[in-house]
């Protein structure tokens, strides 16, 4: 038998941001297993300090480029609860399918770009053009209509533009959403079915390794609650958003830049995965079909079953977009103007389901409509401990194959998780001292 | 001739300009056709010694960065920074607007000394830059205009006039005319003026135009009852680097 073992994968490949994997067993005593994060810290309460309520989105968005929508989402939702601004039943809508377009970008890319090529033992997604290009083409199409939607309701995919506190500084026309929900239909169903398919043949390389943990997610009894909700954990039951600092409890490692968090159990698990296990029954019939077909049943304590959790959200996304944009054609759409009159001042808590998982944003505003305390709490660095958990029990079950296998487990492990480092690395959670 | 050896990095940044170039999907195959991508961590597993172009977003912000970037422009031969973090310090800058200490301390508490950080610098403060792509997240289009003039061993075109242009030329309301704070007057252009095209402001993103005509913008603000600090502090946002160099020189 093995007794010891050295591994240390120095920044991680596909994923984003900078992290390493380091791994130590002496004598059969495994004494380290943990996700190290070294990505640069960037220090947003330094760039929110004294900023007026309608600059903070904009800034908050540059906290992760693949979540922006996410993050100004939550901005927004927090800056309005801190001002009473209100917003209309259309713009909801439009931030739904807003929601749901970045849910489905980003579980697209994860699985179909970064952890598909793992499936397929190759090292990333450029060989399988030669070898598998009608899906890499599908996955390409899929991307492409799912960034358009972004771009379409809020001016531009990275970043988007015209989502501001109260509501929208333009709106999509008619037609185009009309197009969009034709194309939806007639080209994403079937790109995302072959996508299935082709993973359905595959789900037999994911694999097997269970470990129960606590699964945390945002909540709601009228949908699947991406957009907003309560948050819900799978030990506790559901707690309203303003208390959420019970909940994260953040705390410091050194191996980490990014902060960890814990609830009930040494660790607790956010994302796809998480949100699969706590609101599966509400997710749209052709998604729970997908569900049965790639054989994942709520709930699952296999972490690599994330990647397949988030295709059966693709499949969630695409139809929820059909059927919100049907509502919007049918009560069709005004010429509102964003509420920017604060009623009130103070404190805002907000939270939504980015694709990593749940998120939140709380700010504190002053008389001046001027930021005074902030902080976000990031769904990668929540899952972090939880990650160091999986790697401490997979270690010693794997610990007999040769040791390029354990260093692919491993990495396909975190990679599952679809890391957002730069996100958990944000760090924007103070009060200022003034 | 063999294709040329391209590379992708990262430095402190929110990925969004790594992420905008996978974002033209439609493009994305012809694009691979023409290059031999060598090394992008986010996408792929592989690593080179030598590119012939580097590709490189965010700032400089440990002192790891620094070695880092050392390395890289040693291997290649022409070195792109991609997106305001690494061309102008970007959104990132704002940290140095703040005394260095206060923001660690505040942050990580007693705990600062496990992660070590320097005020934040565009890359051109440490290794020469050969081309830049500017704005938040970087223009689509000059990503692609300048990509395709190194590809084909052309010397690309830099944009250097304001915002306003590109935003005239779209026919769009002006944001001053409509009560909003807008940077456009100051800022340079390269974007299509996609922040007004969206009923949004111009946040200036995308840094000062090199022969800001100052007289003629502080005059504009003034006809629309707008202070100069307030424009300042807005410039700040995503130039706070670029504004500290102008003070200094100046």
């Amino acid at each position: 038998m093995r007794k010891n073992l050295d591994i240390d994968v120095h920044h991680l490949t596909r994923v984003e941001g900078h992290g390493n994997i380091v791994v130590n067993m002496k004598e059969g005593v495994l004494e380290k297993a943990q996700l190290e994060i070294v990505e640069p810290p960037r220090y947003f309460e330094a760039m929110l300090k004294g900023r007026n309520f309608h600059e903070v989105a904009i800034i908050t968005s540059r906290i992760c480029g693949i979540c922006s929508l996410g993050h100004q989402m939550t901005s927004l939702k927090a800056t309005e609860a801190a001002l009473g601004l209100k917003i209309s039943q259309q713009t909801e809508i439009l931030r739904k399918i807003l929601v749901n377009g970045s849910t489905f970008q980003s579980n697209v890319l994860h699985a179909l770009f970064l952890a598909a090529p793992d499936f397929l033992n190759v090292g990333s997604v450029f060989p399988l053009i030669n070898t598998h290009k009608d899906v890499v083409l599908a996955a390409l199409r899929l991307k492409r209509l799912a960034n358009e939607i972004g771009e379409i309701v809020s001016g531009r995919a990275v970043h988007p533009i015209s989502c501001v506190p109260g509501g929208f500084t333009k709106l999509p026309t008619t037609d185009e959403l009309k197009i969009l929900q034709d194309r939806l239909i007639k080209e994403a169903r079937p790109d995302a079915q072959f996508a299935i398919d082709v993973m359905g043949s595959l789900t037999h390389t994911i694999p097997q390794f269970e470990r129960e943990t606590e699964y945390i997610s945002v909540y709601s009894d009228n949908d699947y609650a991406l957009y907003d909700g309560q948050i819900c954990s799978s030990d506790s039951g559901c707690f309203p958003v303003e208390k959420y600092l019970d909940i994260t409890n953040e705390f410091i490692v050194p191996h980490s830049s990014s902060k960890h968090a814990r609830f009930n159990r040494s660790s607790y698990m956010v994302g796809a995965l998480a949100r699969f296990n706590n609101s599966s029954k509400l997710l749209h019939p052709s998604a729970k079909k997908v569900a049965d077909m790639l054989g994942l049943k709520a709930p699952s304590f296999n972490p690599y079953m994330i990647t397949v959790a988030q295709m059966i959200e693709v499949v969630h996304c695409i139809e929820d977009t059909v059927e919100l944009i049907e509502k919007l054609l049918k009560t069709g759409l005004r010429d509102e103007k964003p509420d920017q009159e604060p009623t009130r001042y103070g404190r805002g808590i907000a939270t939504t389901e980015v694709p990593r998982g749940i998120l939140f944003h709380d700010y504190t505003y002053n008389k001046q409509n001027m930021i005074m305390a902030a902080n976000c709490i990031i769904p990668t660095g929540q899952n972090l401990a939880n990650i160091d958990d999986d790697m401490k029990k997979l270690v010693p079950e794997i610990i007999e194959k040769p040791k390029p296998d354990i260093v692919k487990n491993l990495e396909m492990l975190v990679r599952a998780y679809d890391p957002c480092i730069s996100c958990s690395v944000h760090m924007l959670d103070v009060t200022f001292n003034e | 001739m063999s294709k040329p050896k391209v590379a992708f990095f990262d430095f402190t940044s929110c990925e969004g300009c790594q992420l905008n170039k996978l974002n033209f999907e439609n493009e994305l195959l012809g694009l691979l056709d023409l290059i031999e991508i060598v090394e992008f961590r986010e996408a792929m597993d592989d690593k080179a010694d030598h590119y012939d172009i580097a590709f490189v977003e965010g700032s400089i912000s440990t002192p790891s960065c620094v070695e880092r970037i050392h390395d890289i422009r040693r291997r290649s031969d022409i070195l792109v920074a991609l997106g305001s973090c690494a061309v102008s310090g970007g959104i990132n800058a704002m940290k140095n607007l703040h005394p260095t200490e206060w923001v660690r301390e505040t942050v990580y508490g007693d705990d600062k000394y496990l992660f070590p950080s320097i005020p934040v610098q565009p890359i051109r403060a440490v290794v020469k830059v050969d081309y830049e792509v500017r704005g938040c997240p970087m223009s689509t289009p000059e990503y692609l205009h300048i990509f395709k003039s190194l590809v084909l061993g052309r010397k690309p075109e830099i944009i250097d006039y304001a915002v306003c242009v590109e935003c005239k030329l779209k026919e769009n309301e002006c944001m001053l005319e409509r009560g909003m704070f807008c940077l456009g007057p100051v800022t340079r252009a390269g974007c299509d003026a996609v922040c007004p095209l969206n009923g949004q402001y111009c946040t200036g993103c995308r840094g000062p135009v090199s022969n800001i005509n100052e007289k003629g913008a502080v005059d504009m603000l003034k006809r629309h009852g707008l202070s100069t600090r307030e424009a300042v502090k807005r410039m700040k946002m995503f130039c706070a680097y670029e504004f500290e160099k102008m003070s200094e020189t100046s």
